[in-house]
């Protein structure tokens, strides 16, 4: 991860793909979304999603879970490099976040992240806070995910040497 | 009985829960979907900005919906969600929290795009026992209206 100081407006990083199958959607909506159009063929096929479709949460958790992936193997990129790796603080929230068209099974979504907005916190002068669009896209190029993530993002100032 | 578009009006319509969320649960989802050390491991939680292990805010966000869906939503014609206005997570989930949901209907109308069915955006507020607030929300629904439910 990156020191708020080498983050700038534009910049994209890419950070995985993920496969929708009917299993990981069906096990993930009997936890925490058991609505019958994620849970069954028959009554996705008959919603407005036209499939079985994932929990909008799902695949929320999905992005978080590539984006944490990435963190880590830049953060190991970092050291191995001999540098000082840049920790995140944890999000206040997020904005704007629209399940653009439906995640059915067999899909694969891409996801990636652009810098909308940087500036340093009044309150924390040891972090920055910075907006970024995160954004999913599946096989077919379409957007089907996105928000505007907000995030800390530590300053370099503020004790590292890296 | 379903409720239909008509059954949500400007208020408050309902307070449910509460739902205890454990250590497990807390780190099962977190190594699954988002295993940062803050959410996975005490002692790097402690010296982190949240002073302890935290739930991560997407599982946070799963058991709103778990909730959303046990309080109201199972026996709603419900559609789908086109997403999330805005989200905050205001303190952290903890292990042993009994999270206590309170659903507002912040505004009501008639879909343009598709006039069978209505938008009811929801004001959601998670808190704990002790009452701080984990998590507040504005989020649309789409919800059938009375007569389309009933030809269905």
């Amino acid at each position: 991860m990156k020191f708020f100081e080498d983050i700038a407006v534009g910049q994209r990083r890419e950070f995985g793909s993920f496969t929708f199958t009917a299993e990981n959607i069906k096990a993930f909506a009997r936890q925490f979304d058991p609505q019958t159009f994620h849970l069954d063929e028959e009554a996705g096929r008959n919603s407005l999603f036209g499939g079985l479709a994932a929990s909008g949460w799902h695949v929320g958790s999905v992005c978080m879970k590539l984006l944490v992936a990435k963190g880590q193997q830049e953060t190991a990129e970092t050291l191995a490099a001999g540098g000082t790796p840049a920790v995140w603080g944890p999000s206040p929230g997020f904005r704007e976040l629209k399940w653009h068209k439906p995640v059915l099974a067999g899909d694969t979504v891409t996801f990636d992240s652009v810098i909308e907005t940087v500036r340093a916190s009044e309150k924390r002068p040891e972090w920055g806070i910075v907006q970024a669009r995160n954004r999913g896209v599946n096989q077919r190029g379409e957007l089907v995910y996105s928000f505007l993530a907000i995030a800390f993002a530590p300053r370099r100032a503020a004790g590292s040497s890296g | 009985m379903t409720l239909t578009f008509e059954d949500f009006q400007p208020g408050h319509f309902g307070t449910f829960g509460p739902r205890h969320v454990t250590r497990e649960e807390i780190l099962a989802f977190a190594a699954e979907y988002d295993p940062q050390p803050m959410h996975l491991d005490e002692e790097a939680a402690k010296k982190s900005m949240l002073r302890g292990l935290s739930g991560s805010g997407w599982h946070l966000c799963s058991l709103m919906m778990r909730m959303l869906f046990d309080g109201f939503i199972s026996r709603t014609a419900s559609l789908g969600s086109p997403g999330v206005d805005e989200l905050r997570w205001l303190s952290p989930l903890r292990p042993g929290d009994d999270l206590t949901l309170d659903v507002e209907v912040k505004e009501a109308r008639v879909s343009r795009s598709r006039p069978g069915t209505g938008i009811v955006t929801f004001g959601m507020r998670v808190r704990n026992a002790a009452g701080q607030v984990l998590l507040e929300s504005t989020s649309p629904i789409i919800v059938k209206r009375r007569d389309v439910a009933a030809a269905s």
